[in-house]
């Protein structure tokens, strides 16, 4: 009797543990650095070889050229390069930025560091595009009341480096007092909004520009900054940006 | 309750002990089962590995030498599924040139089990996403996605199950809300739906009518939003949810050293990973599973090493 008793409980046991589900007892986890010491799989090597190569000659097509060299050293308060960044977002974006909103892009501010290259003189291919520009960031546009573009301005004048801009004109005085701020020729009105297209690293916080987010409205182009710089190069067959009266500082 | 299951167990091992020969041959899989699950995201097109010019990434990466990775833990387990949490397109010329193509046959030619879609996939428009699936041959998942009134219509499934080793495992797809942060037109007609409700549905199907073993999100919400408290995330979703085991992220790029362990809804263990962008990294869990332990005592969840 005893025996049979065991033996029931048993079958209903065996029943119960062949239930198909199945209990998860323990997980071990690692996330795996992919690096040198792997060896590269070589029939995945020779099926990437013909698009590498095809890549490589397209990185080299020549889109315009360069008469000279230009490097985003060569000016304290705006550079050539620096204002050919600034000038090619500002024409190929504005076309965009108008298209979803039906308004005009008033400025547009980079960062020095986000220049990454020179301009070499000669012939000015995709790769030149990739070498100034290698990150991924796009072009995004802030709306920022006038009193926070002054806040610009001040970050501008306190910097040190040319950062890249077109449409804010800013004239120091000797002494680094401002003598004037003004965007699309007009005195800044505090309380008027304007339309800043800028980078989503600096929207994000890059180079401390907290004054970006000054702000509720945001429009991310989902255009590269470097696509913008190959448009920009498919459309002038020359580029030969100048310095020029944008950002400077008085003599006296 | 520990004390039930210690005295549940001791009979149940007497009886086997008492039927003999029936014992444990009776068993389709008598043993513990281990699957591995590998996965990317955000590789953004990055075939070729970092130079040694590239600062932090330099030498890192390169498809040929994921390859040689998965290769390897398949052939130590081939219950392995390999999974992406999107954003496959965008980062390098390769995608400039050729579209996705090259991105997709190397994934096929890796044998990705299943995809979902992040929000760079639309960036040669949803055209250009599906021109590309031909060259994929893994499937692709997204439950929150809806496709009906697009081209993409009936090439994406919200769950795809598999069966490793007698494990059922359901894996569905989240994406993140498109408005925004993709051009409409790129994205025309996908419907974004509520990535919460959408998992709660699709743990309770996974869960109960497809009696799934392990349930995994691939997700493209993105890790977590400091900034933005109210904004949908994969913490979020692992605590608002159930039934889920793992959650698979990306957007953010991310890097963990291990998965984050949240609680969720029902006070259970569920795993957060991501392993940063442009395949430096791929991550790698492995599942034991145990046959007999239906009456043993894990309601304080599995050990995580």
């Amino acid at each position: 009797m005893k025996y049979k008793f065991i033996q029931i409980i048993g079958f209903i046991s065996l029943f119960l543990s062949c239930d198909h589900s199945k209990q998860l007892i323990k997980i071990n986890t690692n996330n795996v650095s992919v690096n040198a010491d792997l060896a590269s799989n070589e029939a995945i090597n020779a099926y990437i070889e013909p698009y590498k190569t095809h890549v490589e000659s397209a990185m080299n097509t020549v889109l315009s050229y360069a008469p000279k060299m230009h490097s985003k050293n060569n000016g304290q308060y705006n550079t050539a390069l620096g204002n050919m960044m600034a000038d090619a977002v500002m024409e190929l974006s504005n076309p965009v930025f108008k298209s979803r909103t039906g308004e005009n892009l008033d400025m547009v501010l980079l960062n020095h560091g986000g220049i990454r290259s020179i301009l070499p003189k000669g012939d000015v291919t995709n790769k030149t595009a990739f070498g100034i520009m290698p990150f991924e960031n796009s072009v995004v546009v802030t709306a920022l009341k006038g009193s926070v573009v002054l806040e610009m301005a001040t970050y501008l004048k306190d910097f040190g480096k040319a950062h890249p801009i077109s449409g804010l004109e800013i004239v120091l005085n000797a002494d680094l007092t401002f003598q004037s701020i003004l965007i699309n020729g007009q005195k800044i009105e505090p309380s008027k909004t304007y339309y800043v297209a800028t980078n989503d690293y600096l929207y994000k916080g890059g180079d401390r520009m907290d004054f970006l987010k000054k702000s509720d409205t945001l429009y991310d182009l989902n255009y590269k900054i470097r696509n913008v710089l190959i448009d920009y190069f498919t459309k002038y067959d020359t580029i030969n940006p100048t310095k020029d009266q944008r950002f400077i500082k008085l003599k006296n | 309750m520990k004390r039930r299951n210690f005295i549940q167990k001791t009979a149940a091992s007497t009886a086997l002990l008492s039927i003999g020969g029936l014992g444990l041959s009776s068993f389709s899989n008598p043993k513990a089962s281990k699957i591995t699950i590998l996965h990317t995201n955000d590789v953004h097109s990055h075939i070729e590995p970092f130079g040694p010019n590239d600062g932090d990434n330099a030498n890192k990466g390169g498809v040929a030498r994921r390859a040689t990775l998965i290769e390897n833990v398949r052939n130590e387990n081939p219950n392995t599924l390999l999974l992406d949490a999107g954003d496959i397109f965008q980062g390098t010329p390769y995608f400039n040139f050729f579209g996705g193509e090259v991105e997709f046959k190397l994934m096929s030619m890796l044998k990705y089990d299943v995809a979902t879609i992040g929000n760079h996939d639309f960036d040669n428009g949803i055209e250009g996403l599906y021109k590309q699936l031909p060259h994929a041959n893994f499937d692709f998942v997204s439950a929150n996605y809806d496709f009906s009134n697009t081209i993409m219509d009936t090439h994406v499934k919200p769950y795809k199950l598999f069966n490793k080793g007698g494990v059922k495992i359901g894996v569905f797809g989240l994406g993140i809300e498109l408005l925004g942060l993709v051009n409409k037109e790129a994205f025309k007609e996908t419907e974004y739906l509520d990535p919460i409700e959408i998992a709660q549905d699709m743990s309770r199907i996974l869960k109960e009518d497809e009696q799934c073993d392990l349930i995994i999100c691939i997700s493209h919400l993105g890790y977590a939003y400091k900034n933005e408290p109210n904004k949908i995330s994969d913490l979020k979703l692992a605590k608002a949810t159930k039934n889920i085991d793992l959650i698979i992220g990306g957007h953010t790029h991310t890097f963990l050293n291990k998965p984050t362990v949240e609680t969720n809804s029902d006070g259970k263990k569920v795993l957060v990973n991501q392993v940063g962008c442009y395949g430096l990294y791929v991550g790698k869990i492995d599942f034991y599973f145990d046959e007999h332990s239906k009456q043993a005592s894990f309601d304080e969840g599995p050990l995580i090493v």
